[in-house]
């Protein structure tokens, strides 16, 4: 869907990260985690493109005037890298923007008796945690979060909050453990059996990382990719990664709007990114 | 009242109005069909058809510049068997006039392109992308060499009895001479512009912001040099001309109808809003209104110079 949507809130939440909420149609409620919305931050033709963000929770409530209707909303996790989103974080409560979505695939946890994996980092955060608050109801969960610093690892608070083991490695030590999440994450891949699904998404080194470790140990992994985007609807094909089996003779490229963002990693060339 | 007339007619195809959208921005359709009212729109013109599958370009293929983007998609699509087996049947349920682009490498594949779609009753009008290589004559380009753009059109034309477009390339010294080309061989109509060849550099990585260096420039941004070109080609030649070219609103549209377009296609403005040609069109029919205006056709070629 379409819509136009009506900023309820805008904070900073780390230095340089943002929350943002967004009024929506009740049917936002159907979004699946892992998929996202693009979002046009102002009108006109500065800047172009609508930008993506995946959906970090979604909601209702009711507002504070006589006989207000119950009014939904979703909340998007961002960081400010460049104009579009500059503009977003600079946006007001009653402040106007467009949005597109929700758009592409969302993830597949595991079945009963399977144990979810999250691992994320920077505003990966975001679909994984709307994930499990899906999934901490009726499934077994552990997060694995990984951050340059300490200002880069999100969401910890939140992920506690739903009671869920949470394991933080920071590059330079000054939260969690230090070093990479994936080495954190494959002491507790040894550490323990059982079936088990590991959901990523991150920037893409981790997610490299991640879909090796996952091959290692023979675990099934989906990670949730970026690609620059123009559509968001399958239509423009400018947001395409290379897929399984690709070569300069047997080219085979996947549209991450359509057919991702998440992709099982198995259906992936990773060599190439 | 008398009811506005919105309608207009290109290469015999007639149109409920003057706006379509352009191929490769708006896929074949479907895609779209969430977000718009696809009966509400002139035409659709689906993304360009080769005669087998194309992968397409390496990434990045697509980056945003002031008030544009480049592409460099490489011409992905899905083949025209497929096409016709897969998308010509949800093409089929919609009242509106399906325009099919497509390309070639070759005359005889151009040829054989437009014979397949001769066949194919949903295929109200073909439109040639004449903006690619001639593998057989040293690949050059055929939109940019008269004679190149002569052979092809002809080649097309002997095929087939549907309405027939030629999508001119703007990376020309003469637009003219590349329209007169085409007339003379017969051509219905004339669509331009194709994107402008351009660049981007990411300065952190000093690489080409494209994985193939160079890409096709689109958008508001391309939106004078359009008009200029509609506007030399409405003066030189008689064929019926669909203007293309940064479109994002109904003032847009009517630039190019004053210019000489007889209609027009919407293309990068899709990405900003996937309901931006039913909004031209809405916001069109309000210009008339508001200016008195009966019939759209009365602004074709009305500017005053
Ligand atoms: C499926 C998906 C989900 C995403 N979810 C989030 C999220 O939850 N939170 C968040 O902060 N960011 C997210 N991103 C990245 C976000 O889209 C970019 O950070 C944003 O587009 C940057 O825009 P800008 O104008 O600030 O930056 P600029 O660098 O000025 O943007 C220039 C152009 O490049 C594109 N671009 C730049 N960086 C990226 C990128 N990493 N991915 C895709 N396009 C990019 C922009 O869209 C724009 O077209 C997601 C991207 C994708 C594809
Ligand atoms: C992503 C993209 C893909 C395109 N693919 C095609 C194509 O397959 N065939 C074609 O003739 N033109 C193609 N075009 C060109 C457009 O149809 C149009 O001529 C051009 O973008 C200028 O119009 P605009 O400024 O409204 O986008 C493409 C343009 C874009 C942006
Ligand atoms: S962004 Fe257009 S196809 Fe994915």
């Amino acid at each position: 869907m379409q819509f136009k949507s009506m900023v309820v809130s805008n904070q900073e939440v780390s230095p340089g990260y943002y929350r943002i909420r967004l009024t929506a149609p009740r049917a936002i409620l159907e979004a699946k985690p892992g998929q996202f919305a693009m979002v046009r931050v102002r009108d006109g033709v500065d800047p172009l493109l609508r930008r993506p963000f995946g959906i970090f929770d979604v909601g209702s409530f009711t507002p504070e005037y006589p006989d207000a209707p119950r009014q939904y909303y979703f909340d998007i996790l961002y960081k400010v890298v460049g104009k579009g989103t500059s503009i977003l974080s600079a946006l007001h409560f009653k402040d106007y923007v467009d949005v597109l979505g929700p758009l592409g695939t969302g993830f597949t946890p595991g079945g009963t008796g399977e144990e979810n994996i999250l691992v994320g980092g920077g505003f990966g955060l975001a679909p994984l945690y709307f994930l499990a608050k899906e999934l901490v109801k009726t499934t077994p969960l552990k997060v694995f979060i990984g951050g340059r610093r300490k200002e880069d690892v999100l969401c910890v608070t939140e992920f506690e909050q739903l009671g869920i083991d949470t394991y933080v490695a920071t590059d330079d030590g000054t939260l969690g453990s230090r070093g990479l999440v994936t080495e954190v994450l494959e002491q507790h891949l040894c550490r323990e059996g059982g079936k088990r699904v590991v959901l990523a998404c991150g920037p893409e080194p981790m997610l490299k990382a991640v879909a090796r470790l996952c091959e290692n140990y023979g675990i099934r992994c989906q990670v949730s990719l970026e690609a620059a985007m123009a559509c968001g609807v399958g239509a423009c094909l400018g947001c395409v990664t290379k897929g399984h089996g690709h070569s300069e003779n047997t080219p085979s490229y996947r549209c991450v709007c359509k057919e991702g963002p998440v992709f099982d990693s198995t259906e992936l060339l990773w060599e190439e990114l | 009242m008398r009811k506005l007339d919105l309608s207009v007619h290109v290469a015999g195809i007639p149109l409920r109005n003057p706006v379509m959208t352009a191929s490769g921005t708006f896929g074949y359709g479907e895609e779209f069909a969430a977000y718009v009212d696809l009966e509400k729109i002139g035409a659709i013109v689906t993304k360009g058809l080769s005669l087998k599958a194309k992968a397409g370009n390496p990434m990045p293929r697509i980056v945003e510049t002031p008030g544009g983007m480049l592409n460099a998609i490489g011409l992905q699509n899905v083949g025209i068997e497929t096409f016709i087996r897969e998308k010509v049947p949800f093409l089929r349920k919609i009242a509106t006039p399906v325009i099919v682009n497509f390309f070639g490498n070759t005359v005889e594949e151009y040829a054989a392109l437009a014979e397949r779609l001769d066949a194919i009753p949903e295929v109200a009008g073909i439109e040639v992308n004449i903006s690619c290589p001639n593998v057989k004559h040293g690949g050059i380009v055929f939109g940019t060499d008269p004679k190149s753009a002569y052979s092809v059109v002809k080649a097309v034309r002997e095929t087939t009895i549907k309405p027939l477009i030629v999508k001119l390339s703007p990376n020309v010294t003469d637009i003219v001479e590349m329209a007169c080309a085409c007339a003379e061989a017969d051509a219905d109509a004339l669509s331009l512009i194709n994107t402008i060849t351009g660049m981007a550099i990411d300065l952190k990585t000093r690489r080409p912001a494209l994985a193939n260096v160079t890409g096709g420039l689109s958008g508001p941004a391309i939106k004078p040099v359009a008009l200029r070109m509609v506007w030399q080609v409405s003066r030189a030649v008689k064929l019926p001309i669909i203007g293309i070219g940064g479109i994002t609103t109904a003032t847009d549209v009517l630039e190019f109808l004053l210019a000489g377009a007889t209609a027009v296609q919407v293309g990068t403005a899709n990405f900003m809003s996937p309901a931006a040609s039913q909004q031209i069109v809405e916001d069109l029919e309000k210009y008339l209104r508001d200016n008195g205006i009966k019939d759209v056709k009365e602004l074709i070629g009305a500017l005053r110079v």
